[in-house]
Order: C-alpha cells, then structure tokens, then sequence
C-alpha cells in the first residue's frame, strides 16, 4: 500500500486534526511513561476472580500483541481499559491521568456514565463481532461519533467519514448497509469508525475471530498499516503471525494474569514460561 | 333473501357513518400513540436498575392487563368523576374518557412489545456505541431506539388494528363512533344486515389504509442500499417475505 505515490494516510492530520499519537507527536503529560498503563487491575464477576492484578504499560507508538487462551481475561481486560467496564482495584492510566474515578477523600469512586463518554472517546476500541449499527450505512456508522461526540456537522462528518473509509478501502461501498458487506469490509468500516475520533490508543479484541480465513488478511493489512504509521495499539489477538510480525512486545496471558511480557523474538523464541511454551505449541 | 342495496348503500354514504369513522380513527390513532409513549416509558421501567421502578412497571402491566377493556372504559367514564368532581363537569367528554381508558389499557400491552424490541437488541450495539464516547441519551436515540422500532412494528401495526375495534367499546359510553350509530340506525330502521354490513366495509376499509401505512414504516426499517430501486409494492412484499 505504501509504494503508492499518491498513498493517503490512515491517521491524517489534514482529516483528522492535529496527530494525538505517532513519532512525530511530542508527548505531553508524563515524559518518557507510558501513553496507556494498568495498574494492578481487579475484576470480579460474582465469585470469579477474572482479573487478579493486572499491570502493564504501553508506551506511544508501541504495538502490544496479547495472547492467552480463551477464558483467561483478555477481552475483561481490554474492556476495562476502554472504561466499559468497571473495575474493582486498580487503575487505568491515559497520559499519565487516572481514568474512569475520581478521588473522594481517600475513596476513589467511578465517574458518572456521561463523565466517562467523554474520555472512553479517547479511545478506540475494535470488537471481534464488528458490533456495526445495522440501521446505518457504513458512511452512517462512521459519521456517528462525529455528529453526537465530537458535534461536527453533517457535512463535515460526511466528509471525514468518507475519506476514512476510502483510505481503509471502502470508497465505493460508503452507502452499503452492514448486512450487505463481507465480514471483512464490515471490520474495517469499525476500524474507520473508531480511528476518525482521533484516539490517543487503539484497543482491538480478537479482531480476526469471527471472520472467515480469507478475509483475515485485509483488515491484518489495514492494522499493520496503521501500526506503521505509529498508532498506539493493544491487539488482543490469536493471529501469531501478526504479533511476531507487527508487535513491539507480547503479551501472556493466563487465569488473570500476565504471565510473560517480552519482545516478539523473546517471546517466541524462547518463552520463560512453561504455560506460554505450552500454548505456544498448542496454537501453532 | 332480504337486504335492500339501497338501505345499504344510504347507510354507506351517510354522514353519520363518515362522522362515526372519523371518530374511531382519531380515537384510535391518538390512543394508539398515547399507548406507545406509556409503553416505552413501561418497558424501561422494567428494565431499569432501580428496584423501586421496576415493581412500579410491573405492576403497571399487570394491572391494566388484567382488568377487562370494558370495565376500564366504564370505570373511567363512571367511576372517576364520582370520585373527582372535577370531572363532572362538561369538558370530561366520552371522547376523553374513552382515549384515556384506552390508552392506559393499551399501555400495558405495549410496554410488553417494546420490552421485547429491547431484548432483542444485540447488547454489543450499546457496548459499540458507549466506546466511542456516546452518552447514555445519545446512545438510546441514536442507536438503540431505531433498533427496537424495527422489531416492534408489526405487533404494533397489529395493536393499532385491534384498537381501532376495540373502540367500538365506547359506544357504550356513548361515544358517536361507527357502531353507535350503526345501533341507533337500527334502532329506528331495524334493517340489520344492511347497516352492519355498512359498518363492517368502514372497518375494512379503514384497517386496510392502516395496513398501507404498516408496509410503507416496514419498507423505511429495511436497512438495505437497494430500497426503492425496483418497483415499490415488490421491495415492500420481497421485506415483508423476508421476515
């Protein structure tokens, strides 16, 4: 895609507004930490214990590939580092800030839902059953957050809405309803859908999942393109090729914890963990 | 066999009937739309987080589902104004009393349909919607509302058809609907066959244009890029086929 001369970006300043992320962007807040940190995160439902103190960080531009078999917290986790779920210990951090709670005295309490809107919308977040709005056209669905988040106008919103889904290559299917595209194209109008509210972060749950094998490789594409261009990602993901290929670090997971954090040739080549190197040979 | 085409065919074109059936459409459409609104609210009651509104709505459901249309109307007509004077006076009309007895009678069914366009949506809609910073209000109109209007158009379409016959109940209030003064017709002529039939062809007629209307709401929910492109009536029949 790249060798294109007329080649338009995926995070276009020009579209999208000043870049929130990339190398070129200088980092306000914390010098030097992590644009996006989990700090010892708890989740429970009922009795099970999903999260049990997870901690990690990513820094700006970095691309985190996160494996672990299913069951083991991967989806909770990202969830709750969209704010879409809230958590019991811990604490999620965006630039440094403390998302999702306030401070009470010496009680920290969970932002109301319309405080919370505000910064999940900082934050991108891909689902692995696409979760498109079946009463939109794809131009629809992209233009959503721009018109009710961001309150840009029709025309505007139409107009950003548009150039994204050509650049993610859906020009000519911008008034296609989500019934009427492949899951493939029905994952990158999500893409373009989360990428023109100009995240700082983009979370991507099993991305590739639910789609069948030959359409994996168009919306891998369209993320490996955008990891190019120095989004910040966290990719839940069982696509091993991609981490070893795209991932700056990788992640295991296992029963509610990190297991393993290391670059793609330590992790696969020469994993600490016995259960890592067990899942490992498992999904190969 | 006895029926006089002309008898019927007075009656047909008779004012009284046009006047009849023009009160039992207004009736029916501003009870019907009284009856989605209540329902709405009902349904998510019933599905709020609070405790308090949900027995609230439950109870709601139950006790106007229970108690027969006719004595509701009845109590309404009757009973209210003994118990609140105010409503003696002239204003309480058998139009009022018949759209507000109908309307909360209605209601209850209605939260039931609408609690089922609610279910129905996929809870990774709202999930989709909160990532991108929607706020709750915003992701109720935007996006879960067109959702639940969908669904719940048919049954609704077929509660508006039954209550435009359920207000052939307020005759017995008094109300100058159709089967009014298709009785009083009667009363005076004691041609049945011709007068009834009369009034059935208002209702046939009147239940088809409703049914007009449902195919044109269902064609608007089809979500699909290929909607007016071939004929009307064909894309209307290929979505209702569909379903």
């Amino acid at each position: 895609m790249t060798d294109q001369p007329d080649h338009k970006l995926l995070l276009d300043p020009d579209l999208l507004g000043p870049a929130e992320v990339g190398p070129s962007a200088t980092a306000p807040g914390s010098p030097g930490g992590s644009l996006l940190e989990a700090v010892d995160i708890r989740k429970r439902y009922g009795r099970n214990e999903v999260l049990r103190g997870v901690s990690f960080g990513v820094e700006r531009g970095d691309v985190k590939a996160v494996l672990g078999p299913s069951g083991s917290g991967k989806s909770t986790m990202l969830r709750c580092l969209a704010l879409l779920e809230p958590i019991d210990a811990g604490e999620v951090r965006l630039e440094g800030r403390t998302i999702g709670v306030r401070r009470a005295g010496a009680r920290t309490v969970r932002l109301p839902e319309r405080e919370l809107a505000g910064q999940r919308s900082d934050i991108g977040m891909v689902f692995q059953r696409f979760n498109l709005f079946p009463h939109l056209t794809a131009l629809g669905n992209v233009m959503l957050g721009l018109t009710e988040v961001r309150h840009r106008s029709k025309a505007d919103a139409s107009k950003i809405a548009g150039a994204m889904l050509e650049r993610v290559g859906l020009g000519p299917r911008t008034n296609f309803y989500p019934s009427e595209l492949s899951g493939g194209q029905q994952q990158r109008v999500a893409i373009a859908r989360a990428l023109v509210m100009n995240p700082k972060v983009m979370l991507f749950d099993e991305p590739t999942s639910a789609l069948d094998p030959e359409l994996v490789g168009e919306v891998l594409a369209v993320m490996e393109e955008l990891a190019r261009e120095g989004m910040t990602m966290v990719v839940v993901t069982h696509e091993i090729g991609f981490a070893r290929k795209v991932a700056d670090r990788v992640l295991m997971m296992d029963e509610g914890e990190i297991i393993e954090d290391g670059t793609p040739d330590e992790f696969f080549a020469n994993p600490r963990h016995e259960r890592t190197r067990r899942f490992l040979e498992a999904v190969h | 066999m006895n029926f006089d085409p002309a008898t019927f065919w007075q009656a047909l074109t008779s004012q009284g009937f046009r006047d009849g059936a023009i009160i039992a459409i207004a009736l029916t459409v501003v009870a019907q739309l009284t009856a989605v609104v209540i329902g709405l609210v009902v349904a998510l009651m019933r599905g709020s987080g609070f405790r308090i509104l949900r027995a609230i709505g439950w109870t709601y459901v139950w006790i106007f589902r229970a108690i027969p249309t006719l004595v509701q109307l009845l109590f309404v007509w009757n009973a209210l104004p003994q118990l609140f004077p105010a409503l003696i006076e002239g204003w309480f009309s058998p139009f009022l009393a018949a759209w507000l007895a109908l309307s909360l009678n209605e209601g209850a069914y209605m939260a039931e349909i609408v609690r089922s366009g609610l279910l129905a949506v996929d809870e990774g809609q709202q999930l989709a919607a909160r990532a991108l910073g929607m706020t709750p209000r915003s992701v109720f109109r935007r996006v879960v509302l067109p959702q639940v209007m969908r669904v719940i158009i048919p049954p609704t379409a077929n509660e508006f058809i039954t209550m435009l016959k359920i207000t052939s109940l307020a005759s017995a209030i008094s109300l100058q609907e159709l089967l009014s003064y298709t009785q009083q017709s009667i009363s005076i002529s004691f041609r049945f066959a011709e007068y009834y039939a009369a009034a059935a062809i208002y209702y046939l007629v009147i239940v088809s244009v409703f049914m007009v209307f449902q195919a044109l709401l269902e064609r608007r929910f089809l979500w699909t890029s290929q909607r007016g492109e071939s004929g009307r009536l064909s894309t209307t029949l290929r979505g209702l086929g569909a379903r």
